[in-house]
């Protein structure tokens, strides 16, 4: 097996035995009611991850997509529910403001040459100090289109609930892969992450694939921000505090290479599904209490950033500089 | 030593902080006033030293680790597990030196932690340091079981909130290990040793430095820096809030680092530097409160110190600008 | 033959100067259609230079490029790739972690409705490797094979983008016989399509294998390009290394034929694929000057001594006792010293003072405690500033700041406060000044009366001889001769280095 399949097979086979070993513990786990709201309960963080893919696979990191989360919700709830604009419209908006945000982050680290955690870190600041602004509170949104959309579900045989949110979040996974392995775009996000000197070289547009890599991920920071403002019909800045470190963790967890140059869209949502796993267990049990959850992602996280190092320093990965002539 | 000469006290960071100042005084005429009460000083400028002073707690372990090209994420992090080590061990009526020594061997274990992964293992300091920020916070929670720990242990709570000459006690803790730390690094080779490896990790190797012993050393301290800062901050609200302390601290600490001039491509430091970082973010801070502002407006200030510092920093604004003014720009290699 | 071979690239009196160190002096190269032409000289020579010139990574200060008799200017790697001038460097300039098709496709893939047509990509792939006889599947990613195919990858890349020029930058360096052969092949194929080939390297045996025509640069000049059956190899080391041998008659350096007492023994010493186990004896009040091209083994076999690699067979005899050095820190607490060949990479503390870089060494040998304070720190710097006769408007100004001669005397001023007993200097005058130059050369003399031990890797074959008491030489990572007393002259160590004992030596003048 060519060995950069090792850690999505890893995660994968974790999760299966996870939740095997969950299902042996409690049988009722083992139900489309607890499988459709994982897709539910986990949307935002699941279309938030496949934009810190794309960073990721890029050799970047996104610091600022929680607080773009919580932006996005209280802009929406703003737009909505103060100044009376249509939903739809509210998101058009939204996601257009998100992008164009990321694009100003993308077009920091390209031109100022800057590492992408400290102008990720500002993005962040600005994001939820925006949000801050805008308001201190938590804004209900009650509006006929958001009742229907919540109340939008596919009935799966056993009584779960296929959300339309959830559904949206498998969409967007699906969207997101078909970008990142099947596109010039994506083939350039790769490039970038492997070697960006060679990328540049090899005539990978660098500019406007970081600004777009960015930009993307700041637009799904957006829309898992409106998913958010969905599923808890309201809007509060300080929504999806720390967010961005679990999409970064489901991302890890899911088999792409910290570093970058290597990576799967399609881990990412089992990464996301791990984290959904360890919260459900923790739900059933009962006794546990919900800080295993960050002791067991930080557990997961240093596992596959070691199994990492061992992959690919045994693969010899990896160009060696080469000297600057004398 | 050498002397102070005009270009030290003319640095752009007095400068910023003098200007950040006068801008709290016109907001708030009464910034300057400093009253006697009680036996110590109270006040909007004590405040500000007093407030700042967690932050320059975790600037000054955080400086020679962004000197040497690292960066320690986990110190919020750190600190809510020191503080939750020191409130519970206050609760169980362990006496202070116990309760300190206790925390502060937590903070130097996590430091250890990272240093290695970042020495030993060769693992990005990013990357290092992020299992910790993720992971810490649980582990806060497990030990004060996902409760505010609250105690009242007097002595521990004089460390948060007591006054020494009427200075406040965390401004006097973070004052004494500036100095400290900062007699260390330059009485000592180890400044030097850090400088050394932070501009040429490769000629640091061929001179017999022992490299990666340093910069064990430096997140272990790290570490300890930012378990005293969780324990002040514990001692301040008299509890342990797994949740919140220190949250984004780790944030403020590399800002604090980065506006005293340490750059994070490593290189040269000033500790003291770092505090002066820290002193100005909690200015910023203090004048947008007094000035009546929401405090979260602090959050897109500091947005905009750090997108100034970068631009500044910036080779390529550089570059274009000694174009503008016509001076040649010799062409890298 | 390919005499009337029309030329495709011309260069013509190019200049590049970095700062104050003049790269390239006005140099003039032509490339022909249909030849290959090999390109030689020494670290610091000026190759890299102008191949980056020619392929458009630097912007020549000086100087002109015609492609096709046009006068063309490049201001990006890509766009002389558009104009047809393709670029392989010795480290692969690809992407490890894409599969091969997108390495040869990127940014070109075949694409319907915004989705790539990976089934396409890949038979387009197959297909133009297979004109490279390259049989392998295109959709694994380009790590996962040897460095050779990685090249020729990386050729046919090249070639499918450019196809007028084709640039190949040490491409040999870590191939083994069988691969060189292969890539020889394909060499030879792309010189029938009528492509210029440029081939830079410092195996001889491969010029003479594979060239028509030789170019050989030094210290930023041209020292002659001539046809490959107008050489030998004695003739064209010569140019390389700039020995005009008649001029030069060894003086024997006194008092060294009986040499001092013995301080090590280097006992075979090797690394595997680095160097062939190296024995030789090590004399305290001697220089043993080591001669060999680059790639050689010779900086490879220094840092076996120094501990920066760590042998895997054979070890010193030092004091005593047999060991092996495990790290640059336990060389230094033997008491050695090194001044590594690339002085900005790793040697030099750009952004640190004079004064801080002269006492590193030291104040890494005291440990971290015995600090040495500022006023001791200004002695031992304003001592050796004195006696190095280091050029710097103070000890606090920062290294980066003094021209290279003067960064050397640092380095050199940095090991001997360590009070050492046995020196590795590699290249120690490379790309500094004349007058430094001398300054350097009558340093290692003095520090040789004065009993140290030194070992000194040099291209410079006058220096070498001016100051050597023995002259070992390195061929091929291996220890090929070692020369001593009258034996020490240019010409003899030519010879050793060209591995041509017979060949008459003073034929050509360069």
């Amino acid at each position: 097996m060519n060995p950069r399949y090792r850690p999505l097979a890893a995660t994968t086979i974790i999760f299966v035995i996870a939740y095997a070993i969950c299902i042996s513990q409690y049988p009722s786990m083992w139900s489309t009611r607890v499988l459709g709201n994982f897709l539910t309960d986990n949307a935002f963080l699941g279309i938030a991850a496949v934009g810190a893919t794309f960073v990721i696979i890029s050799g970047g990191i996104d610091l600022s997509v929680g607080a773009v989360v919580g932006l996005a919700g209280v802009l929406v709830a703003v737009l909505v529910s103060q100044l009376g604009v249509h939903p739809v419209a509210a998101f058009v908006i939204v996601l257009a403001i998100s992008a164009a945000f990321g694009a100003s982050m993308g077009a920091a680290i390209h031109f100022l040459r800057v590492p992408p955690f400290i102008v990720t870190l500002a993005g962040m600041f600005m994001a939820r100090g925006l949000a801050s602004i805008l308001t201190q509170d938590s804004i209900p949104i009650d509006h006929d289109v958001y009742r229907a959309i919540s109340g939008l579900y596919y009935r799966l045989p056993g009584g779960g609930r296929l959300s339309a949110i959830g559904l949206l979040m498998l969409f967007v996974f699906l969207v997101g892969g078909i970008i990142a392995h099947k596109t010039r775009f994506g083939s350039y996000v790769y490039a970038l992450g492997g070697n960006p000197t060679s990328a540049a070289l090899m005539g990978v547009p660098v500019a406007r694939t970081t600004i777009g890599i960015y930009a993307l991920a700041s637009f799904l920071g957006g829309l898992a921000g409106i998913v958010y403002s969905l599923y808890t019909s309201s809007g509060y800045p300080l929504a999806a505090v720390g967010m961005e470190l679990d999409a970064i963790a489901a991302v890890v967890i899911g088999g792409t290479l910290l570093t970058g140059g290597y990576g799967f869209i399609f881990g990412t949502l089992i990464g996301v599904m791990l984290q959904g796993l360890v919260q459900t267990y923790i739900v059933f049990d009962g006794t546990l209490s919900s800080w295993w959850t960050k002791i067991a992602i930080g557990l997961l996280l240093f596992m596959f950033i070691l199994l990492q190092k061992l992959v690919f320093s045994a693969q010899g990965r990896g160009p060696r500089l080469k000297r600057a002539p004398a | 030593m050498r002397r102070l000469s005009l270009s030290d006290i003319a640095k752009p960071q007095l400068l910023a902080l003098a200007f950040i100042l006068v801008l709290n005084w016109m907001v708030f005429p009464g910034f300057f006033n400093v009253t006697w009460q009680d036996g110590r000083l109270f006040g909007s400028l004590i405040d500000v030293i007093n407030r700042g002073a967690p932050v320059a707690i975790l600037a000054i372990g955080m400086t020679a680790i962004i000197a040497t090209r690292g960066v320690d994420l986990s110190v919020g992090a750190v600190m809510a597990v020191a503080g939750a080590v020191a409130a519970t061990s206050a609760v169980a009526g362990q006496p202070l030196i116990v309760t300190l020594a206790g925390a502060l061997l937590v903070g130097l274990a996590c430091g250890l932690w990272n240093g290695s992964l970042v020495a030993f293992l060769g693992i990005q300091p990013f990357v290092a340091t992020l299992v910790l920020m993720v992971a810490g916070r649980g582990v806060a929670q497990l030990i004060t079981e996902g409760s505010i720990v609250t105690f009242s242990d007097p002595a521990l709570i004089f460390v948060g909130t007591g006054s020494v000459l009427g200075l406040p006690m965390p401004a006097v803790i973070a004052l004494i290990l500036m100095i400290a730390a900062h007699l260390v690094m330059r009485r000592t080779a180890i400044g030097l040793f850090v400088e050394a490896i932070g501009t040429n990790l490769s000629a640091a190797n061929y001179t017999g430095l022992r490299a990666r012993t340093v910069i064990l050393g430096l997140y272990a301290f790290g570490g300890c820096c930012a378990a005293l800062a969780g324990v002040i901050a514990a001692a301040d609200i008299r509890g342990a809030d797994a949740n919140n302390a220190g949250l984004w601290l780790e944030l403020d600490a590399i800002l604090a680092v980065v506006i005293g001039g340490t750059s994070l491509l490593g290189g040269r430091f000033s500790i003291p530097m770092s505090v002066l970082g820290a002193v100005i973010i909690q200015a910023m801070n203090t004048g947008i409160l007094v000035s009546g502002l929401p405090p979260e407006f602090n959050l897109i200030v500091k947005a905009s110190v750090i997108i100034l510092i970068l631009v500044m920093q910036s080779d390529r604004v550089a570059e274009v600008v000694s174009r503008r003014f016509g001076r040649m720009t010799t062409r890298g290699k | 033959m390919t005499t009337d071979n029309e030329v495709v690239l011309e260069a013509r009196g190019i200049i590049k100067t970095f700062g104050n160190h003049a790269a390239l002096k006005g140099v003039d190269i032509s490339f022909r259609r249909g030849e290959v032409h090999a390109l030689l000289g020494e670290n610091g020579a000026g190759k890299s230079t102008l191949i980056k010139i020619v392929t458009g990574a630097y912007i020549p200060d000086g100087g002109t490029i015609h492609l096709e008799g046009q006068p063309v200017s490049f201001a990006t790697p890509q766009q002389a790739q558009s104009l047809g001038i393709g670029t392989v460097y010795q480290e692969v300039n690809l992407l490890p972690n894409m599969t091969v098709s997108d390495n040869l496709f990127i940014g070109r893939q075949p694409t319907s409705a915004g989705i790539v047509n990976r089934k396409a990509t890949d038979e387009m792939a197959r297909e133009v490797l297979s004109r490279y006889g390259l049989d392998i599947d295109v959709r694994a990613e380009l790590s996962t094979y040897s460095v050779a195919v990685q090249q020729i990858v990386a050729i046919a890349r090249a070639v499918e983008l450019s196809g007028k020029v084709l640039i190949l930058d040490e491409p040999t360096a870590s191939l083994d016989r069988h691969e060189v052969d292969k890539l020889f092949q394909i060499i030879r194929t792309l010189k029938a399509r009528g492509l210029a080939i440029v081939f830079i390297t410092h195996f001889l045996d491969q010029v003479f294998e594979l060239s028509d025509r030789v170019t050989v640069l030094r210290n930023g000049s041209l020292i002659g390009s001539e046809r490959i059956d107008a050489l030998n190899r004695t003739s064209l080391v010569r140019m390389m290394l700039g020995k005009d041998l008649v001029q030069h008659h060894h003086t024997p350096v006194e008092g060294q034929a009986e040499g001092g007492e013995t301080l090590m023994t280097v006992r075979q010493l090797g690394l595997t694929g680095k160097v062939q186990p190296i024995d030789l004896e090590i004399r305290k009040g001697e220089v043993v000057g080591v001669a060999g091209l680059l790639g050689s083994g010779r900086t490879e076999m220094a840092r076996l001594m120094f501990g920066i690699d760590i042998a895997d067979s054979g070890g010193l005899h030092i004091d005593g006792r047999e060991r092996v050095v495990r790290s640059a820190r336990e060389a230094v607490d033997l008491g050695f010293g090194f001044c590594p060949e690339d002085r900005k990479a790793d040697g030099i503390f750009g952004d640190l003072s004079v004064r801080e870089n002269i006492v590193i060494a030291m104040q890494a040998r005291l440990g971290w405690f015995k600090a040495l304070n500022r006023d001791e720190q200004m002695e031992i710097a304003g001592n050796f500033i004195e006696a190095l006769d280091i050029r710097t408007a103070s000890a606090d100004l920062p290294v980066k700041l003094l021209s290279g001669g003067n960064q050397q005397k640092v380095i050199l001023a940095r090991w001997l406060a360590t009070d050492p007993r046995f020196l590795i200097l590699d290249e120690p005058t490379r790309g500094i000044d004349v007058g430094a130059h001398a300054e350097i050369v009558r340093m290692i003399s003095r520090l040789r009366e004065d009993g140290l031990a030194l070992v000194v890797i040099s291209s410079e074959l006058d220096e070498i001889v001016s100051y050597s008491s023995r002259v070992v030489v390195m061929r091929d990572r291996t220890l090929v001769a070692e020369l001593e007393g009258a034996d020490i002259t240019p010409s003899k160590i030519v010879q050793s280095i060209a591995g041509q004992a017979g060949e008459p030596v003073a034929e050509v003048t360069a």
